[in-house]
């Protein structure tokens, strides 16, 4: 067991916002995100890298964050659901998954949510088996999954006419 | 869950990593992407005092052509290979990697990591296995290259010495004609495979000129299925020939029974995945664009 450990400085930035911060190099990202930052939308659910509530974008790509220390985010940008949402207004994957009933308890919805938005940031018309695949990493105890697989085809439909 | 604490190393070179490691000693280990590693670690299986991290290192994720083989970083991700074109001139190493747990442990996980950690269910090496592939090393004492065969030794224990890393990992183009395909049965994406099997062959109209069999989570490394091999080779793909390669690969499969079948169960699991494998590669041979996808529960 070392002694003293040294932290860490690091800069990243969260949602758009820059922020320095000083972490124990054990700390988890998801733990920066929802004790030191405050950001609690990021839920942790299995902690062992199976259910993907803790699902964040680092520089867009979809990643477990009960599974990365936060040092390895340095000089990242990371988007939690708290970063989806511009003035006020909900995004179009967010206002699909209500109108889809997309939800139920709501513990899963923020992974899925940025799971659906690294698919949709590069495939624009997504079939049923990649949008399957896109949310292969996520459970949802409550929905049985079909309206979650609809609100994500919604989504694509409605960012589609907004392009 | 709390990781034991550690003292965090940031690696600006593959050469600095190796210094470090020998410096470091024995409770130093490298971070990858952390998909196997950071897991162990919350779970206090794992409990290294230091860890070297090799993400920052520029210029160590890459998939290249070069000299007849494909060439790919130590910290090249699953995700990047899938999504490659040129990786995808052998659809084998497209079937593995699109086929690895979920997104995001794909966004994160990297070939150099799977290898080094010789999981006995990693899909890696079963598939790399079915081609000519090398793993280049580098220590102390500068680079050598260990034929993949000769580089995983057991479960969870390669080549490498302590000091020494995964510094990049070539596979040969195969020759025309070839065909392979790779297929896992899996009871849900983030879960490793029940059982796997990859075939890649070449053929020279209905005859096979050479076959290559490997069975993965059947054993305590990957198995090359010599005999389910020779079973092809040189003769007719048929019925019967394949029969004979499927018996062949159900006898030399060594399962243990665990959460995830009995052995019997592994065993006629593998099977299958054989046969199915070999009527993929067949037709991926004669050029047809076949998508091969794993099989859930
Ligand atoms: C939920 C889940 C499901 C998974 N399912 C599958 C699956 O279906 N199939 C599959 O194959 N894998 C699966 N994996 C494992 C995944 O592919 C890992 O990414 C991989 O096994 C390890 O790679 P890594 O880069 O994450 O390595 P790390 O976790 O960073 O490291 C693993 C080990 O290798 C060492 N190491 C890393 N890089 C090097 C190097 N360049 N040279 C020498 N040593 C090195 C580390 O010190 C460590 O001991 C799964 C993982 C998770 C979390
Ligand atoms: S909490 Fe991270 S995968 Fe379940
Ligand atoms: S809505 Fe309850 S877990 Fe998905």
């Amino acid at each position: 067991m070392p002694e003293t450990i040294e932290k860490v400085s690091i800069q990243l930035k969260v949602n758009g916002k820059s922020h320095s911060v000083s972490v124990e190099p054990r700390t988890l990202l998801v733990e920066l995100l929802r004790e030191h930052l405050d950001l609690t939308g990021t839920h942790v659910g299995c902690d062992t890298t199976y259910c993907g509530a803790c699902t964040v974008l680092m520089n867009g790509a979809a990643v477990k964050s009960c599974t990365m220390f936060a040092v390895q985010a340095d000089g990242a940008e990371i988007t939690t659901v708290e970063g989806l949402e511009k003035d006020g207004q909900l995004h179009p994957i967010q206002r699909a998954f209500g109108d889809a009933y997309g939800l139920q308890c709501g513990y899963c919805t923020p992974g899925f949510m940025l799971s659906a938005m690294q698919l949709l940031a590069h495939n624009q018309q997504p079939s049923d088996h990649d949008i399957r695949k896109a949310i292969a990493g996520n459970t949802c105890r409550c929905t049985g999954y079909q309206n979650i697989f609809k609100a994500i085809q919604l989504a694509a439909q409605n960012m589609k006419g907004a392009r | 869950m709390y990781p034991r604490a550690f003292h965090y190393h940031r690696a600006g070179s593959l050469q600095e990593a190796v210094t470090m490691l020998s410096q470091l000693g024995d409770d130093a280990k490298l971070l990858a992407g952390g998909q196997s590693l950071i897991p162990l670690m919350k779970l206090r299986f794992a409990n290294p005092a230091h860890l070297v991290d090799l993400n920052f290192v520029s210029g160590t994720s890459y998939i290249k052509e070069e000299n007849g083989s494909l060439l790919f970083g130590p910290l090249t991700r699953h995700a990047e290979i899938e999504n490659s074109a040129l990786a995808a001139k052998i659809p084998i190493l497209h079937d593995c990697a699109a086929g690895i747990a979920d997104v995001q442990v794909r966004n994160r996980g990297t070939i150099g990591g799977s290898l080094a950690e010789a999981d006995p269910s990693g899909d890696w090496a079963v598939v790399l296995m079915t081609l000519s592939t090398d793993v280049r090393c580098l220590g102390r004492n500068g680079q050598r290259t260990v034929a993949l065969n000769s580089f995983i030794k057991d479960a969870y224990t390669t080549e490498l010495a302590h000091d020494e890393l995964v510094s990049e990992v070539t596979v040969k183009m195969p020759p025309k004609g070839s065909g392979g395909a790779y297929l896992a049965f899996k009871r849900a994406a983030p879960v490793y495979p029940t059982a796997s099997a990859a075939v890649q062959l070449t053929m020279e109209g209905d005859t096979c000129k050479d076959a290559a069999i490997a069975l993965g989570c059947v054993g305590l490394t990957a198995i090359k299925a010599t005999d389910a091999e020779a079973a092809l080779r040189g003769k007719a793909v048929t019925e019967k020939s394949v029969a004979a390669a499927v018996e062949a690969a159900r006898t030399v499969a060594d399962p243990q029974p665990d959460m995830r079948g009995s052995a019997d169960y592994k065993r006629t699991l593998v099977g299958a995945l054989v046969k199915r494998a070999i009527a993929a590669a067949v037709r991926r041979a004669r050029g047809e664009q076949v998508e091969v996808n794993h099989l859930y529960a």
